[in-house]
């Protein structure tokens, strides 16, 4: 397994649970299962053990390795030279799991369904660019930019609705871009995190070959997700292209007042998605777009940005839910800790974040108090 | 018998039971050098009364119990050396009050001095606690159960002295309530002036009950903290640089440190001084004491102030240390640990010799560790080596460094400090027999099943 030469050298000290000013556990699984084994360190020497033959690999074994978020906490707080590879551990030995094809049956259903289908939901291809019906955005034809819009902004409702607003911001803005609509494939970055690392270089090389053909320079990406995968992992494999999150293009548009904004009253807190904040350091950007907005009041939850907590929907537990339910269920537990700022709105700028929260308000019957909005929802609610 | 994985899960709910090989591998372990044992069942309580249960069951079928905080003694004292259920506590981490007039805390059992620090830091700004220096997951509980010293045991002793109550769950499973508690709404002492029954419980690493609720003493705190370090070549003047220091009442918190490497630390004994203030006067009057005081050591030149770059403050002034934790990883190894024996101070510098010795001999890395404790009444000296976890004859060499340390410091007029079994083993054959009959007497009277922690303070020594 990759990284087994450093795998030992976990302390278990816990710091790699905890926010940073140690206020509370901000380790998705922990929180929720609340055995060492699911902490970090319990996976470490967990893995270890495995890789031993000390433990056998099992249901609970897996459940401990895929409960993992990989919302990189760990990495934030570690306190080790090695803490930049905690989640790369946990990927690596997902990945030895998946090649000795002992894995949980969602994780497995999934990754057949991309490999089969090229998306999560068993839809066709051609359903792919549905969302954009009635929009002015274009077909991917050598604009400057292409919108990239992923599995979750295509298929799934909240996705599309969030997919919309962004598109429809940025072709009022000016911004020259397009769609690759049916011929658009998954970016793979769950699939990474979920341990396929064959499909995943599949899938990158094919989409690579494919923006590679079209011309493609620029890339503005829907998903924190897939905003990862095309900044960290593509160039390795010779795609090498300008990325950004579209909040990115949101804050330099409001800047340039390409996008003239009205007011828009609300108490609004901020959710940073994983793979936007601490994954990619990008805190500032959705940041920056929400408190230009004239009316907007923002107030942080305690544990934000580097200390953000996660939703619980990373590294594939957005499709798999084995993080999910129950009142200690990472997305139920954040929905709480926005409720406890006074807001009104919890902004969010990953479709998943929004799909995750969205089913949380429903759980904790926050209908009549909370409501989930992406920051190109709240932005289109204040445009003149 | 009922399965007792199910009355468990009757009492705290079946996801938060375990008797499965993961956590049965995880929680028979712990970061130290001790061998594993395998606990039956992990159960994570969210209320005493759940804890109560747990132990009427136990009590009831004569199963072991071993509380847990964050596991982090390294002398392996939750590992269930009898197997039994592992209680992992920290379920129940809530603050329940803070008197800030009176200037203490109640926190449940399971509650970490992170968790603590970050609550006081944010609501009582002008209170604080004595923090360790073991990671922030280490909780309160666990720590006055094992006379953890802290920032503030210079001026006021053991961490366990700064406890203001406790409740605890008896080997029967009825709640005790010990100190002031006993008998008024108010948790401000844990014993006088009543008989302080505190002593059947702390210091018995839960081999006599298990700790729900603990009451600890809060400390002004100060705006200000500053750290100086005052180095010398010369072992055998720490213990009067000690003497003057401690003399002025002037120190928040003294901690020695000799290593090795850096090359340039070689040699060097670093006597670590943290001071506290509200003003810049008050600081610097402060440390212009301290520098008087030391001044005949400068003028004979043993030694002198060392300039502090502000990373190296910074590191020094955090609370927690983390690099307590990171010494862990110097040999890219993943463990250490510490024989860490209270001595009188004049002890220092014989021991300081003896750990340079073991771990020249054991081909080792070491670190001299030592905390002051009240105004040098004695100090905690660790005999500490670091160890990597994937090669097993580095381990065989560290054990045997540490057991000689340990006889070294019980000749040498120490008494252990969460002493691992072979320790304790040590400890009760040299102890007077009288006391050893009382804690014999003490432990069969609370625990007439043997079910709280055994193996562990077991003065039948062949029952260890």
């Amino acid at each position: 397994m990759k990284y087994e030469e450093i795998v030992h050298r976990c302390f278990r000290c816990g710091y790699c649970k905890l926010t940073g000013d140690y206020a509370d556990f901000n380790c998705p699984s922990y929180r929720k299962f609340r055995f060492e084994t699911y902490a970090p360190g319990g996976r470490m020497w967990l893995i270890r053990a495995w890789l031993n033959d000390e433990i056998q690999n099992s249901e609970r074994f897996q459940e401990i390795l895929f409960s993992c978020a990989t919302c990189a906490n760990c990495v934030e707080q570690c306190v080790f030279t090695f803490s930049d590879d905690l989640v790369n551990i946990f990927i690596a030995a997902r990945e030895e799991m998946v090649n000795r094809g002992v894995i949980p049956p969602v994780v497995r259903d999934y990754l057949k369904n991309i490999y089969s289908n090229g998306n999560p939901y068993k839809e066709p291809a051609g359903e792919r660019g549905k969302w954009s019906e009635g929009t002015p955005i274009e077909a991917y034809d050598g604009q400057e930019y292409l919108f990239y819009v992923g599995c979750v902004g295509s298929y799934d409702e909240r996705g599309k609705k969030i997919a919309r607003a962004v598109g429809n911001l940025l072709t009022k803005a000016g911004v020259s871009l397009g769609i690759l609509g049916s011929r658009e494939g998954c970016d793979g970055n769950e699939v990474r995190a979920l341990g396929e690392a064959g499909l995943f270089q599949f899938l990158a090389e094919q989409n690579i070959a494919l923006f590679k053909e079209l011309g493609v320079k620029k890339i503005i990406t829907l998903d924190p997700h897939a905003f990862n995968a095309f900044k960290k992992d593509y160039p390795g494999l010779g795609g090498e292209f300008e990325i950004c999150h579209y909040t990115q293009m949101l804050a330099s548009l409001i800047q340039s007042q390409k996008l003239p904004l009205t007011e828009y009253k609300a108490r609004v807190t901020y959710h940073d998605p994983c793979y936007l904040g601490r994954h990619n350091g990008e805190y500032e950007a959705p940041r920056k777009v929400l408190g230009s907005i004239p009316g907007v009041e923002l107030i942080e939850m305690d544990q934000s940005r580097q200390n953000a907590f996660c939703c619980g929907g990373g590294g594939g537990n957005f499709f798999t839910d084995i993080l999910g339910g129950g009142e200690d269920s990472p997305s139920r537990v954040r929905v709480r800790q926005a409720l406890d700022t006074g807001a009104q709105v919890i902004a969010v700028a990953c479709p998943q974040c929004a799909k995750m929260l969205d089913d949380a308000i429903k759980a904790e019957e926050l209908e009549d108090t909370l409501e989930v909005l992406d920051v190109a929802e709240i932005v289109t609610r204040a445009l003149s | 018998m009922k399965d007792v994985t199910l009355s468990l899960a009757e009492v705290v709910g079946e996801k938060y039971v375990s008797s499965q090989p993961e956590e049965a591998y995880f929680y028979a372990r712990d970061p130290g050098l001790m061998p594993a044992h395998k606990p039956d069942y992990v159960v994570l309580p969210k209320t005493v009364e759940e804890i109560q249960r747990i132990v009427r069951l136990a009590n009831k079928e004569k199963i072991p119990i071993v509380p847990m905080g964050a596991g982090m003694s390294l002398s392996g004292l939750v590992i269930p050396l009898k197997g039994g259920i592992v209680i992992d506590m920290k379920r129940m981490n809530k603050i329940i009050e803070v008197n800030e007039k009176a200037r203490y805390v109640i926190v449940e059992g399971g509650t970490s001095h992170g968790l603590l620090k970050a609550y006081l830091e944010k609501r009582y700004p002008r209170l604080r606690h004595s923090i360790p220096d073991s990671p922030a997951t280490a909780t309160i509980a666990a720590n006055v159960m094992i006379h953890g010293q802290g920032r503030l045991s210079q001026q006021y002793g053991f961490n366990s002295d700064m406890v203001a109550g406790l409740e605890i769950v008896l080997p029967s499973g009825d709640i005790c309530k010990i100190g002031s508690c006993s008998l008024s709404p108010e948790w401000f002492s844990k014993g006088a002036p009543l008989p302080d029954l505190s002593g059947l419980f702390l210091g018995w690493f839960g081999a006599t009950g298990i700790i729900s609720k603990v009451a600890l003493k809060l400390y002004p705190k100060k705006r200000m903290r500053d750290v100086e370090i005052f180095v010398t070549d010369r072992e055998d003047l720490v213990p009067d640089i000690i003497y003057e220091l401690t003399h002025t009442e002037m120190v928040e918190d003294i901690n020695i440190f000799a290593q090795p490497l850096p090359m340039i630390f070689k040699d060097n004994h670093h006597i670590v001084i943290c001071v506290t203030g509200d003003t810049d006067e008050e600081l610097e009057f402060k440390k212009k004491m301290i520098f008087d005081a030391l001044d005949r050591f400068i003028k004979s030149k043993d030694g002198g102030f060392m300039s502090v770059a502000p990373a190296m403050k910074e590191t020094f002034l955090e609370m927690p240390q983390k690099s307590a934790s990171t010494f862990a990883d110097v040999t890219k190894g993943g463990g250490f640990e510490y024989s860490g024996p209270i001595i009188v101070v004049e002890r220092y510098p014989e021991c300081a010799r003896k750990l340079e010795e073991l771990a020249t001999r054991y081909a080792l890395k070491y670190n001299v560790t030592a905390r002051v404790i009240g105004r040098g009444h004695s100090m905690m000296f660790a005999f500490s080596f670091t160890f990597n976890r994937a090669d097993r004859d580095m381990m065989d060499r560290t054990k045997e460094a540490l057991h000689e340390a340990s006889e070294y410091a019980l000749a040498s007029g120490g008494v252990f400090w969460k002493p691992t079994i072979d320790e304790q083993r040590m400890a009760i054959e040299r102890m007077d027999p009288n006391t050893r009959n009382l804690i014999k007497m003490i432990k069969k009277d609370l625990d007439p099943n043997g079910i709280m922690n055994p193996g562990n303070w077991e003065v039948n020594v062949d029952e260890i």
